[in-house]
């Protein structure tokens, strides 16, 4: 075994810190909070600086390193600033399925600008019908019409979908088959094709800056050159693909965790209550000593899904488990830390209030605690 | 970064599983538990296969290996049955005590009949009037006399007091200094007939197999060579000590958290209720399934514990973060293997019940929670 990170993986860390502390400024997070509108000036800077795709191959744009980097870059902008941290990490969302199922010239042709900060990554998978209950027959269907698919039907809760290049579609291309699941495909919708209608949903808890939309596809065309990997296998690559996607938001988890953690720390030190700093009031310190112990399990679990998914064996019982415990930590955490904020952390002055904004919605996107919990079972029945 | 056991490790945790297996059983636990009688055949025959001190060097009789490789020994052990594994895995207590501080002689002297499995060790910290508070003044006084040392006082909740042939007792060597903790000496101190008195603590709530005792020295006679390590450093001694212990207690609460969930998911598949094997409830599986969480989470903070302290690393504030949350983990793990096995979880029959009395020490002893989260806030508030 081995706990450390590499020099590398540390200068990785350091620089998004240093990134987020540079380019993370409240004019920037109040502008953009403010207007809901996506954040392209930090995206790419960010890209430009390697951040974003850090684990796609070099050869579209990406830096060759791993999930394990991913998650690192996902941590850091996290637990610096959740609103603008989180909204930063989507921009290259489902990118992976191209990486993993495309032809060269799926890869050639829509991963390299995402990299590069020039477009977004949107995935749809979520129906309003359906939440996480992605195994039911799709009410998005993409028929064969010539070489052509015909897709109809309804995704909601999609990141980045008014704004990307592209819609990474999972959809049900045979709606007669039994399980449902053995009927779906994914095909990637270029935004601009006739027939697609994005409209955002506004008003959210969190993530302000990140986009979030429901699209309708009403006989929209696309080649059949668009499908992506194996026609009516769209389900089980969309399992694999979570396995993994799961670690970053695992990542999210953990930062957000870890930023509460820094933040409560630091104002249980300063803060003078009962003629004495709060840390030394063993209520306080027992308190930030379960924060810590939780931060770090979070992280070692999400650390080892990374590795685990870049030495070939990602496993998906840890990736569920990384997600659902580092999820959980940053909802307690955060919860603790306001505690110790005491009534300071309902004002929007401290930034404990965003961290508590954002910790729960790491509970329920990308498979929510149940449905994670779900999959554990299933691994450890076997 | 390295998630994985190396072949030598993987290969020592399935020697140890194949020995539990062929010797552990829940006839012998229970009997032992029933009876609170430490398990000498078992013992002998684990130390014949290097399962005891496997972390001390061959030259002592061990096997050469790490803090990380005593983990996987303990864990394996602990796992497979908790009552059993941890009389075992706790005959050694103190050893690395002697070997860090030891003189060669004392290191000849004693170790080698640790790892033979000829002799058992024991820690004397605590006394009547403290508790974990180990750093006030001790009652438990060492003098130097003409021959030696004499000491007199009390130690008590002594793990093997009753069975123990030699002790490593920590004493006041300066009545008048203060802070009274830079007064405080270690001791081998061998077991004795004038001025040595065991009593026996019986009807323990749990780990019934590991005998407990209270120790009273009356003007007792310790010859010169028993010091352990040096003067009035033995409180620095021990908390340096506690950094690798706590990290073995940690292993112990984590085999126990792995049994609970090995045996409550063989129940869960075996079992049915309303025609269906009680996993197939989402209120079920959900169980198991947090319980799988917190076991794996735990698991990293003590390997990675483990392996700080292998690479000259150890940091006090994981091996207290790998204490306190594998501690707290076992106690929730059996809580819900009991629930799982519903009104015959209740029952001696199953081991869980055991398992329900034997996991709650781990929050206690070996410095307790509360200790643990006071040793955890102290690293944070030097944080920047």
């Amino acid at each position: 075994m081995n706990f450390d990170l590499t020099e590398e993986q540390v200068d990785i860390r350091d620089a998004v810190r240093e990134f987020c502390e540079k380019e993370f400024t409240e004019e920037i997070l109040d502008k953009y909070c403010e207007t809901e509108e996506f954040p392209w000036e930090l995206l790419i800077k960010a890209a430009r600086l390697g951040f974003i795709g850090i684990h796609f191959p070099e050869e579209y744009g990406g830096q060759d390193y791993g999930y394990l980097e991913n998650a690192i870059v996902a941590e850091e902008m996290t637990r610096a600033n959740p609103e603008l941290g989180i909204s930063l990490t989507f921009a290259d969302f489902g990118t992976e399925l191209i990486l993993k199922y495309g032809t060269e010239e799926q890869k050639e042709k829509y991963v390299p600008r995402v990299a590069k900060g020039e477009g977004l990554s949107a995935s749809a998978f979520t129906e309003p019908s359906g939440g996480s209950d992605i195994s039911k027959c799709l009410e998005t269907v993409a028929l064969k019409e010539g070489d052509e698919f015909v897709i109809n039907g309804r995704k909601t809760f999609i990141t980045n979908a008014n704004i990307s290049d592209f819609i990474i579609t999972l959809c049900q291309t045979n709606p007669d088959s039994k399980p449902t699941y053995r009927g779906q495909s994914i095909i990637v919708v270029a935004n601009d094709t006739p027939g697609i209608d994005v409209t955002k949903l506004t008003g959210k808890l969190g993530i302000k800056p990140s986009q979030t939309c429901e699209v309708s596809f009403s006989d929209v065309r696309v080649p059949e050159d668009n499908l992506l990997g194996e026609l009516d296998r769209g389900f089980y690559h969309t399992l694999e693909f979570l396995n993994e996607s799961r670690i970053e938001i695992a990542a999210q988890g953990l930062g957000i965790a870890q930023g509460s953690l820094d933040r409560a720390l630091t104002y249980a030190k300063e803060r003078t209550l009962f003629g004495r700093p709060l840390i030394e009031l063993q209520a306080v310190a027992h308190k930030l000593a379960d924060m810590a112990i939780k931060v770090e399990a979070a992280r070692l679990l999400t650390y080892k899904a990374g590795w685990l998914a870049d030495n070939g064996k990602t496993d998906p019982m840890v990736s569920s488990i990384a997600k659902t415990y580092a999820a959980r930590a940053g909802v307690e955490v955060t919860d603790e830390a306001a505690q110790i904020f005491g009534g300071y952390y309902f004002l929007d002055d401290y930034e404990i209030e965003m961290f508590y904004r954002h910790a729960k919605i790491i509970e329920i996107y990308e498979g929510t605690k149940e449905v994670q919990l779900d999959n554990i079972a299933r691994c450890l029945r076997r | 970064m390295n998630f994985e056991l190396t072949e030598e490790q993987l290969d020592i945790q399935n020697a140890v599983r194949e020995f539990c297996e062929d010797h552990f059983t829940r006839e012998l636990a229970s009997e032992c538990d029933k009876d609170e009688k430490f398990p000498w055949e078992l013992h002998k025959k684990a130390a014949e296969l290097g399962f005891i001190g496997v972390h001390l060097p061959e030259e002592y009789g061990g096997q050469g290996y790490g803090c990380m490789e005593n983990v996987i020994v303990v864990e394996a052990l602990c796992r497979a049955d908790s009552t059993l594994g941890t009389a075992a895995i706790l005959s050694d207590l103190g050893c690395e005590l002697v070997l860090k501080f030891g003189t060669e002689e004392q290191k000849e002297k004693y170790l080698s009949k640790i790892t033979e499995g000829e002799a058992i060790s024991a820690v004397a910290l605590t006394e009547p009037a403290r508790g974990s508070a180990i750093s006030e003044r001790l009652d438990t006084v060492a003098s130097k006399s003409s021959q030696g040392w004499t000491i007199s006082g009390t130690k008590t909740l002594i793990t093997n007091a009753p069975i123990a042939d030699f002790f490593v007792t920590l004493c006041q060597t300066d009545v008048e200094v203060d802070p009274p903790y830079r007064g405080q000496s270690l001791f081998i101190v061998e077991k004795g007939i004038s001025g040595f008195e065991v009593r026996e603590l019986k009807d323990k709530m749990g780990i019934r197999a590991a005998p407990l005792g209270e120790i009273s020295f009356d003007s007792y006679p310790l010859p010169n060579g028993s010091l352990l390590g040096v003067m009035n450093r033995g409180f620095y001694h021990t908390l340096e000590w506690f950094n690798e212990s706590r990290v073995e207690i940690a292993a112990q609460a984590l085999g126990i958290a792995q049994g609970a969930l090995d045996r409550a998911l063989r129940y869960a598949k075996e079992r049915e209720v309303s025609g269906m094997p009680i996993y197939e409830f989402q209120a079920v599986s959900h169980k198991l399934a947090e319980m799988a969480i917190k076991i794996e989470g735990s698991r990293l903070l003590v390997y990675k514990a483990a392996w700080l302290i292998d690479q000259g690393r150890a940091d006090p504030m994981l091996s207290s973060m790998a204490k306190a949350r594998a501690g707290r983990v076992a106690v929730e793990a059996v809580d819900e293997a009991v629930q799982i096995h519903g009104g015959y979880g209740y029952l001696g029959e199953y081991d869980v019940e055991r398992l329900y009395r034997d996991a709650k020490i781990t929050e206690i002893y070996e410095g307790t929670r509360e200790v643990q989260k006071n040793t955890i806030a102290r690293f944070l508030a030097r944080r920047a």
